[in-house]
C-alpha cells in the first residue's frame, strides 16, 4: 500500500488526472463506485470523459480492459436518457458496462458511441498500453512497450518491470528494455549503472527518438555517463546520416519506377512510331477509372475478392485503354502521319475531350481506389519506413518493363513492329500490314499506359485530370532517355527519379523540380537526341 | 483590318444580345453563375454551381423577387484565369445580370476584380482566403484567416488539442498558402514559438509523390515536443498526401494534420479509416446536427437526387450570401448594384449551424470556427467550436504591413483605411 501511494504522488507532476485516481481509491465500496466512475461517460463531454477513464484505469474492476478496449474502437455507448453505459462485442451483442451482464431490452437507436479526440486517444493508448505489457499476442506486447516509450510515464515503471521480469521473448524484451531506458534516463533519481545500461539500449535503438532522449541526460551525472552518453549520441548520428542517404536512394527509385510506368507506353507511341500524342495521359487515366469500375463491380457481387479485383482490372485496363489507342490511331492519327504539329493539336483536343468525357460520366470528383490489405501500410527496414504500395509498384513496374521488352524481342509482332518502324517500305515490302502494325503498336502504347493507370490509382488521385500530370514528367524521361530506345527510357527515369528525390531534402519540392527541368534543357542542348541515341539508318526513316 | 472587322461583328453580336435581353428583363431578374465546370477546379466548383441552381429554384418556388422570376445564367469560365475575366465581362455586360456568385481560387478572384469595379457590379465570393483584401464589389462570404487558421491554432494549443509545441507549416505554393503561413508564423512568434520550432514547406499544384515530404515531418516531429501539422495544401494535392500519411504510420495522437482546405468532398476520394483523427478547420460541418442543416442537407440530396451527397463550407457560404443579397435587394426595393451594395452592410441571416451571420462594414461576415476530427465514414466530428461568431477581419493584425489598415465601406467608404497616416490608399 505504501509504495503505491508513493507511486500516485510521483505521478502526480505528471499527471492532473492522478488526483482522481486517488480519490477512486479511497472510495470504499469498489462495486458501487465502478458504476458511478461510468457515469462521466455519458456526458459528452472530453474531460468528463478523461477523468473517467483514469477512474475505469484505476479502478482495477476485471471488465477495465474491455471497457477501455471498447472505448478505443468506438464499441462504449451510453443513454442520455437513463445514464447507463454500455459496450458492444465485435459480433455487436450488448453488454452492461457496469455489470458486464448480457443486455438486450435497450433499444439502440437512443445510444450513442462515447466521442474521443486525439488528447483522450493519446490518453486511452497509454492507460492501455500498461494494462496489455502482460498480453499473450507477441506484437501487443511490443506495441504496449512501444506506447510506454513514448508516453515516458514513470508511473508505468513498477507494471514495466513486472513484465520484463517475466519476458521470455527477446525481441520484446529489447523493446521493454528501450521503453524503461526511455523512462529512467531522464529521472533525476536514477543511478549511474541504471542509466549505463539506459544509455546502451537507446544506442542500439539508434533513432531519432533515441537521439532527443539522449540529449535529455540531466547535467549534474559522472563523467562517465557523460561521455557514453556523448559517444552514443554520435554513433547514432551517424548511423542516421547513412540511413538518410538510402532513404533518398529508396525514394528516388519508387519515384522512378512511377516515372518509367508512365512513361513506358509514351516510348512506344513517341519514342518508337514518333507519334508526339498529348492524349497519353488520358491513356493513364482512362486504366484508373477501369481499375475503379472492375473494383466497384468486385465490391457490389463479391465482397470477399475485392483484394483481387486487381488481377482482373490490370488486364482489363489494358484492353480498355488498348481498344480507345487503336480507335485514336486509325480514326485521327492515321490522318496525320508526317504532320507532326496537327498530331499534337489534335491529340491535345483528343486529351480535352475524354477528360470532360470522363467528367460527364463518372462527376468530377475525385473516386476511392482502395489499396488491397497486401498493399496498405509500412513496414520498418533498418531505420527506414517502406510503404508497400511503393513497393509493390516497383516490382509492378520491373514485371511490365520485362514482359513489354520480351513482347518486342521473341514475338512476331514485335519482329513486325520493329521491321515496320527501322523500314516502312522494305516491311512493307516483305508482306507486312504496315497500317495494322500501326494500330497494334499504338494499341499497344496505350494499353501499358493503361496499365500504368493501374498503379497510380492508389497512389494519386482517381479524378479526371489525373493524367495532366504526368505528360510532361512523361516526355522528359522519354526525351531525356533518348527516343526509340526502351533502355533508355529505364535509364531516363532513374536518373530524374533519384536526381529529384536527392535535390529535394535540400532545395524543397519546388526548386528540386526546377533544377531538374534546367538541367535537362543544359542537357538536350548538348545532346539532342538524348541519353541513348539511335544510330544510322533507322533514324533518317 | 481583320481585328476592326472582329470588333465590328461583336458590336453587332452584343447589340443583338443587348436587345434579346431588354426584352426579357421586364419579366426576370438575371443571377450570374460564374464557376468552372470543366478543367482542374471542376472537382470542387461544380457542386456551387449547383447549389445556386437550387437556391434560385427555392427562391422562385417562394414567389421570386420583387415580384420577378429570378433566372440563373450559367458560364463555364474552364478553371482558366484570363477566361473567368472575360465570362464576367459577359455575364455583366451582356446578360446584364444583377449579381454574380463565383470564383474559387484566389487568382481566379483578382482576374475578375477589375471587371467588376469597372461595370461595378456585384460578386459573392463564398471560399475561404488569404485576407488582405476588401473592395467595394465583393462580399466575402468565406472565411478571412482569422475565422479559420488562427482558431485552429489556438485549438492545437490549448490542452485539448494536445498543446503542440512544435509546427510544420504545409503548403501548396500559391498566394493563399503563402499569406496564410506568413500571418501563422507571425501569429506563433507571438505566442512565444522559437523560430527552430517552426518548419515551412512548399511543394507545387497536383504533387504526388509526398515521400521526402512526410518523412520530414516526421522526423521534425520526433524532437521530443509535441508537433502538428498546419497544412494549406490545396485541391488533388491532398488525396497522395494523406494516403502516404496513412501509409507511413503518421497517427493523429502523434502528428495531427489539421486542414484548411480539405472538407466532405475531398474525402470522398479516400479511404478515412487510417486518418482517424486527423483534423480540419472550417465554418461549417455536414455533421453539424441543427434543424436547419438537417433540413438543408435533405433538400440538397432530393435536388441532386443522389442520398449519399455530401455538403461543405463553401456550399454554407453561398447559401448564407444568396439570402443577403435576396434580402438587401427586398430592402433596396432595386436590383441596382449601388443601392444593393449600399444595403448590404448590416444584413443579418441565420446561418446553418445555429448562429446568426452578419454583413460587416469591410464586406465580411460573421462566422462560428469549429474543428472537426475525421471519423471513419468520411465525417467530421466536432471537438471544438468558438463561444460566439467571429467577425472576419480583412486585413491582419499580425503581418507589419497590413496592422494598420482598416476596411469600412458605410462610414470611411475605403477598403484599405490606413490609421496611422488618416489616408484611404493602403500602407
Amino acid at each position: 500500500m505504501a509504495e503505491r501511494k508513493a507511486q500516485l504522488v510521483r505521478g502526480f507532476a505528471s499527471l492532473a488526472f492522478v488526483v482522481f485516481m486517488m480519490a477512486v481509491a479511497a472510495l470504499p465500496a469498489l462495486a458501487a463506485s465502478f458504476e458511478d466512475t461510468l457515469v462521466g461517460f455519458t456526458a459528452d463531454s472530453f474531460n468528463d470523459t478523461a477523468t473517467a477513464m483514469s477512474a475505469v484505469t484505476e479502478s482495477g474492476d476485471p471488465l477495465a480492459p474491455q471497457i477501455l478496449g471498447a472505448l478505443g474502437d468506438g464499441r462504449l455507448l451510453f443513454s442520455a436518457a437513463t445514464k447507463k453505459v454500455y459496450f458492444k462485442d465485435s459480433t455487436d451483442k450488448l453488454f452492461d458496462a457496469a455489470t458486464g451482464a448480457a443486455v438486450t431490452a435497450v433499444a439502440p437507436g437512443d445510444l450513442s458511441p462515447v466521442r474521443l479526440n486525439n488528447r483522450l486517444r493519446g490518453l486511452l493508448s497509454a492507460a492501455l498500453g500498461s494494462l496489455t505489457l502482460m498480453a499473450p499476442d507477441v506484437a501487443k506486447r511490443i506495441d504496449a512497450a512501444e506506447t510506454v516509450f513514448k508516453s515516458r510515464d514513470i508511473t508505468t515503471l513498477p507494471a514495466l518491470d513486472k513484465a520484463l521480469a517475466q519476458e521470455k521473448n527477446a525481441e520484446v524484451k529489447e523493446a521493454m528494455l528501450e521503453a524503461r531506458a526511455a523512462i529512467v534516463i531522464g529521472a533525476p533519481d536514477t543511478s549511474p549503472e541504471h542509466r549505463l545500461v539506459a544509455i546502451t539500449a537507446l544506442n542500439t535503438r539508434g533513432d531519432g527518438d533515441a537521439l532527443v532522449l539522449l540529449r535529455t541526460l540531466p547535467a549534474d551525472v559522472p563523467a562517465n555517463v557523460k561521455q557514453a552518453a556523448a559517444s552514443a549520441i554520435s554513433s547514432i548520428e551517424y548511423r542516421l546520416s547513412i540511413w538518410a542517404n538510402v532513404q533518398n536512394l529508396w525514394y528516388g527509385l519508387s519515384l522512378a519506377s512511377v516515372l518509367l510506368l508512365a512513361a513506358i507506353g509514351l516510348a512506344i507511341t513517341f519514342g518508337v512510331m514518333g507519334v508526339i500524342n498529348m492524349a497519353h495521359g488520358e491513356m493513364v487515366m482512362l486504366g484508373a477509372y477501369t481499375t475503379f469500375v472492375i473494383q466497384e463491380f468486385f465490391r457490389a457481387k463479391f465482397p470477399g475478392f475485392t483484394d483481387y479485383a486487381l488481377i482482373v482490372a490490370t488486364p482489363a485496363a489494358f484492353l480498355v485503354a488498348g481498344a480507345f489507342g487503336i480507335a485514336i490511331e486509325r480514326g485521327i492519327i492515321r490522318h496525320l502521319y508526317g504532320r507532326p504539329l496537327e498530331t499534337l493539336l489534335a491529340t491535345w483536343g483528343l486529351s480535352l475531350i475524354l477528360q470532360q468525357l470522363v467528367r460527364t460520366v463518372f462527376g468530377p470528383t475525385n473516386r476511392d481506389v482502395g489499396a488491397p490489405a497486401w498493399m496498405a501500410g509500412a513496414f520498418q527496414a533498418g531505420h527506414i519506413s517502406i510503404t508497400y504500395n511503393r513497393m509493390w509498384i516497383i516490382v509492378f513496374t520491373i514485371v511490365v518493363f520485362a514482359a513489354l521488352l520480351a513482347l518486342l524481342r521473341y514475338t512476331a509482332f514485335g519482329l513486325e513492329m520493329r521491321a515496320v518502324t527501322q523500314n516502312r517500305a522494305m516491311a512493307s515490302a516483305m508482306g507486312i500490314k504496315t497500317g495494322r502494325v500501326d494500330a497494334l503498336t499504338f494499341g499497344l502504347g496505350s494499353g501499358i499506359a493503361g496499365i500504368a493507370g493501374v498503379a497510380l490509382a492508389h497512389i494519386d488521385n482517381v479524378s479526371p485530370n489525373l493524367g495532366k500530370a504526368y505528360i510532361i514528367d512523361s516526355f522528359m524521361v522519354v526525351v531525356f532517355g533518348g527516343v526509340g530506345n526502351l533502355w533508355g527510357t529505364l535509364v531516363g527515369a532513374l536518373t530524374l527519379g533519384v536526381a529529384n528525390k536527392f535535390l529535394e531534402p535540400f532545395a524543397g519540392a519546388v526548386l528540386g523540380k526546377i533544377v531538374i527541368l534546367v538541367l535537362i534543357i543544359l542537357f538536350i542542348q548538348k545532346r539532342p537526341r538524348g541519353l541513348f541515341a539511335l544510330k544510322g539508318r533507322a533514324v533518317e526513316a | 483590318m481583320i481585328s476592326l472587322r472582329k470588333l465590328a461583328l461583336a458590336g453587332a453580336v452584343g447589340l443583338t444580345s443587348l436587345y434579346a435581353t431588354s426584352m426579357a428583363q421586364a419579366q426576370t431578374i438575371k443571377v450570374g453563375i460564374l464557376h468552372s465546370l470543366s478543367g482542374t477546379m471542376a472537382i470542387s466548383e461544380t457542386t456551387l454551381k449547383d447549389i445556386m441552381l437550387m437556391l434560385i429554384d427555392d427562391q422562385n418556388k417562394k414567389g421570386g423577387l420583387l415580384g420577378k422570376k429570378l433566372e440563373a445564367v450559367v458560364v463555364d469560365p474552364a478553371s482558366d484565369w484570363p477566361l473567368f475575366a472575360e465570362k464576367a465581362r459577359q455575364l455583366i455586360a451582356q446578360d446584364k445580370v444583377s449579381a454574380v456568385f463565383g470564383c474559387w481560387t484566389s487568382v481566379s478572384r483578382k482576374s475578375v476584380l477589375p471587371v467588376f469595379k469597372e461595370l461595378n457590379s456585384i460578386l459573392f465570393y463564398p471560399v475561404q482566403y488569404e485576407g488582405e483584401e476588401s473592395e467595394k464589389n465583393v462580399f466575402y462570404t468565406g472565411a478571412a484567416p482569422n475565422q479559420q487558421a488562427i482558431p485552429a491554432v489556438d485549438y492545437l494549443m490549448s490542452k485539448d488539442g494536445g498543446e503542440v509545441k512544435r509546427w510544420v507549416l504545409e503548403g501548396t505554393d500559391y498566394v493563399y498558402p503563402r499569406t496564410t503561413n506568413k500571418i501563422l508564423e507571425a501569429y506563433l512568434k507571438s505566442k512565444g514559438v522559437a523560430a527552430e520550432d517552426i518548419m515551412v514547406n512548399y511543394t507545387p499544384f497536383g504533387f504526388s509523390d509526398w515521400q521526402t515530404e512526410v518523412s520530414a515531418i516526421k522526423k521534425f516531429g520526433s524532437a521530443g515536443k509535441k508537433t502538428a501539422v498546419v497544412s494549406t495544401v490545396n485541391g488533388d494535392a491532398n488525396v497522395p498526401f494523406y494516403k502516404e500519411l496513412g501509409n507511413q504510420g503518421v497517427k493523429a495522437t502523434d502528428i495531427p494534420v489539421v486542414a484548411f482546405s480539405v472538407g466532405e468532398e475531398e474525402l470522398a476520394g479516400l479511404d478515412t479509416k487510417p486518418l482517424l483523427g486527423h483534423l480540419a478547420a472550417w465554418n461549417y460541418f455536414q455533421s453539424i446536427k441543427t434543424p436547419a442543416n438537417d433540413a438543408f442537407i435533405k433538400e440538397w440530396q432530393a435536388f441532386t437526387k443522389n442520398p449519399k451527397r455530401t455538403t461543405n463550407d463553401p456550399m454554407e457560404a453561398h447559401v448564407i450570401g444568396f439570402k443577403m443579397w435576396v434580402k438587401a435587394v427586398e430592402k433596396a426595393g432595386t436590383v441596382d448594384a449601388d443601392k444593393v451594395i449600399a444595403a448590404l452592410p448590416g444584413i443579418e441571416v441565420p446561418n446553418l449551424t445555429g448562429g446568426t451571420s452578419v454583413m460587416l462594414a469591410n464586406h465580411h461576415i460573421t462566422k462560428p470556427v469549429f474543428i472537426g476530427e475525421i471519423k471513419a465514414d468520411g465525417q467530421f466530428d466536432i471537438v471544438w467550436k468558438t463561444s460566439g461568431l467571429v467577425p472576419g477581419d480583412a486585413w491582419s493584425d499580425f503581418l507589419p504591413e497590413s496592422k494598420p489598415l482598416e476596411a469600412d465601406w458605410v462610414k470611411l467608404n475605403c477598403g484599405n483605411y490606413n490609421t496611422d497616416t488618416k489616408k484611404c490608399g493602403g500602407s
